[in-house]
């Protein structure tokens, strides 16, 4: 018997695709701007800083810091019921960016500012994977 | 070129707000500007310009034009606007310079919405939405979870508490209290507000906005033609607006918004300080908007938010009123439209109940996305 996700699966763009098919072997890539060396995130057809076209997917770390977080209790819509309570959290990426992610591996409560996190993949449906960050080993 | 003086507002309508089961929007956005025009001794025949709030519930192709057409408006300049809630300074301070700039005369600014109906219709639950496609997926999915992100991170940089936070909500209800056209009416302590259920820590219940149906307009026009029209005329003395991003991942301070950077502006422009405000009606979304708008416009110090919102300094009474019609938290969701037409009102000595004595200039705020968008204007008695 196999249960129907019901929540949002990632919805790839021209933009977001390589980064989804990445994701999907568990790949953590992320754009950079080869005219000002910036890396950016969300990804975009252009750099955010400079502008430029001129763009690279690298490898990141997958090394980050939490920068904010919030235990969410309230399930905004029914498919969310059974995810509650879960942390909603920025990550401030090793190579500069910020991103929206989710904090798992831990208790909620033992979810701190600035704690050191590592990215770990999680697979929504079979071929379509998220990463998320877990409290770090170091 | 500045439009300081230069125009007035004249007219201001508001719907009944809450829930108004069987309303299309139109209806709604309609009865809020014959409610303003009546209010400025105007008709449908003097307006040459129509801005309208863009519908999000429903979006509709042209909705202004729409709307001008089911008035038997035929305007010179029309357009839909959405900046989330800063729409409404937005919408104030384009219709200024269109008529500063002799483009029209008199122009109407509207904001009118189902959003409780349809939400409730749609979904079952009533909290307003953000939809961001790679947010989705982490549960970022109403802007809660994402204004909570701000408010965990003022608490650690500068130590606010929740109490600090829910004597907003107090303040806001306390007002409501006073207005009859307001949907919470319950005095509510800070105790109430700490004990109502988490949404997305650290936001209680209480420090999250309503979902309402309801709308509000208001008139503007040349100061000339609004010194011979039958009501007082209210001068925006100063507007200014800072964009800084859409999603929260990507706000280069969730808390430090564009506010700050707006605030020096609109004071210039209108050649006064915080301490010259009689009355702030401050876009309310959450208690955390509320409280770094207040830092932002140097009421206190950066970070000293949080003492300033203590001992009922915000309430009626207190050194600075806010949001004295019960904003988005108490009297309900109207996207700040109301913090316009209160603004107004309070200048106008018209606040009955909830009048604050002497007010003659009025700090109006508005905000959109996640701390993503900002406006303001100072408006003065005339």
């Amino acid at each position: 018997m196999t249960t129907e996700y019901k929540r949002p699966l990632p919805l790839p763009t021209t933009d977001t695709k390589p980064y989804w098919e990445a994701c999907a072997r568990h790949e953590f890539i992320i754009p950079r701007c080869r005219s000002c060396g910036k890396h950016f995130f969300y990804p975009r057809s252009l750099c955010p800083n400079c502008m430029s076209t001129d763009l690279e997917w690298v490898k990141a770390s997958g090394r980050g810091k939490v920068y904010s977080f919030s235990v969410v209790q309230h399930p905004f819509r029914p498919e969310w019921k059974d995810a509650v309570p879960y942390v909603a959290a920025l990550v401030d990426l090793e190579e500069g960016p910020r991103m929206s992610t989710n904090i798992v591996g831990c208790k909620p409560e033992e979810v701190k500012i600035d704690m050191p996190v590592e990215v770990v993949f999680e697979d929504l449906v079979p071929g379509v994977a998220v990463p998320k960050f877990k409290p770090s080993s170091r | 070129m500045s439009i300081k003086n230069k125009v007035a507002i004249v007219g201001i309508g508001e719907t009944k707000v809450g829930k108004l089961p069987g309303r299309d929007p139109i209806t709604i956005q309609a009865e809020a500007i014959r409610l303003a025009l009546e209010d400025a001794g105007l008709t449908n025949k003097d307006v040459d310009c129509l801005l309208a709030k863009g519908l999000m519930d429903e979006p509709e192709f042209m909705q202004s034009t729409h709307l001008f057409e089911y008035l038997g408006m035929h305007p010179k300049i029309t357009s839909c606007m959405d900046a989330g809630g800063a729409s409404p300074c937005l919408m104030a301070m384009t219709a200024a310079s269109l008529i500063n700039a002799g483009l029209c005369e008199v122009a109407v600014c509207v904001e009118g919405e189902n959003d409780a109906t349809f939400v409730r219709r749609q979904e079952g639950v009533g909290m307003s939405r953000v939809s961001e496609e790679s947010e989705n997926v982490y549960g970022f999915i109403a802007a809660p979870v994402s204004y909570a992100m701000a408010a965990r991170r003022h608490m650690h940089e500068f130590g606010t508490t929740g109490e600090q936070l829910a004597a907003i909500a107090v303040a806001m209800r306390k007002h409501a209290c006073l207005n009859e056209n307001a949907t919470m009416r319950t005095p509510i302590t800070i105790e109430d507000v700490m004990n109502s259920r988490w949404i997305a820590e650290p936001l209680h219940l209480l420090d999250c906005c309503l979902v309402s149906d309801g709308g509000g307009a208001f008139v503007v026009t040349t100061a000339e033609r609004a010194r011979n029209l039958k009501k007082r005329p209210v001068y925006i003395l100063g507007a200014a607006a800072q964009m800084t991003h859409n999603r929260i991942s990507q706000s280069p301070n969730p808390t430090h918004p564009g506010a700050w950077d707006a605030a020096p502006r609109v004071y210039e422009m209108a050649g006064v300080g915080p301490k010259d405000i009689d009355v702030a009606e401050i876009y309310d979304c959450f208690t955390i908007t509320v409280l770094e708008q207040l830092e932002a416009y140097r009421f206190c110090g950066r970070g000293e938010g949080g003492r300033f919102v203590e001992g009922g300094r915000i309430e009626l009474g207190g050194e600075l009123p806010v949001n004295t019609h019960g904003g988005l938290l108490s009297q309900a969701h109207i996207d700040g439209m109301l913090h316009v037409v209160e603004g107004v009102r309070q200048v106008r000595g018209e606040g009955g109940a909830r009048q604050v004595p002497n007010a003659e200039i009025a700090l109006v705020t508005g905000n959109g996305g996640i701390l993503s968008t900002h406006t303001s204007l100072i408006l003065a008695r005339g």
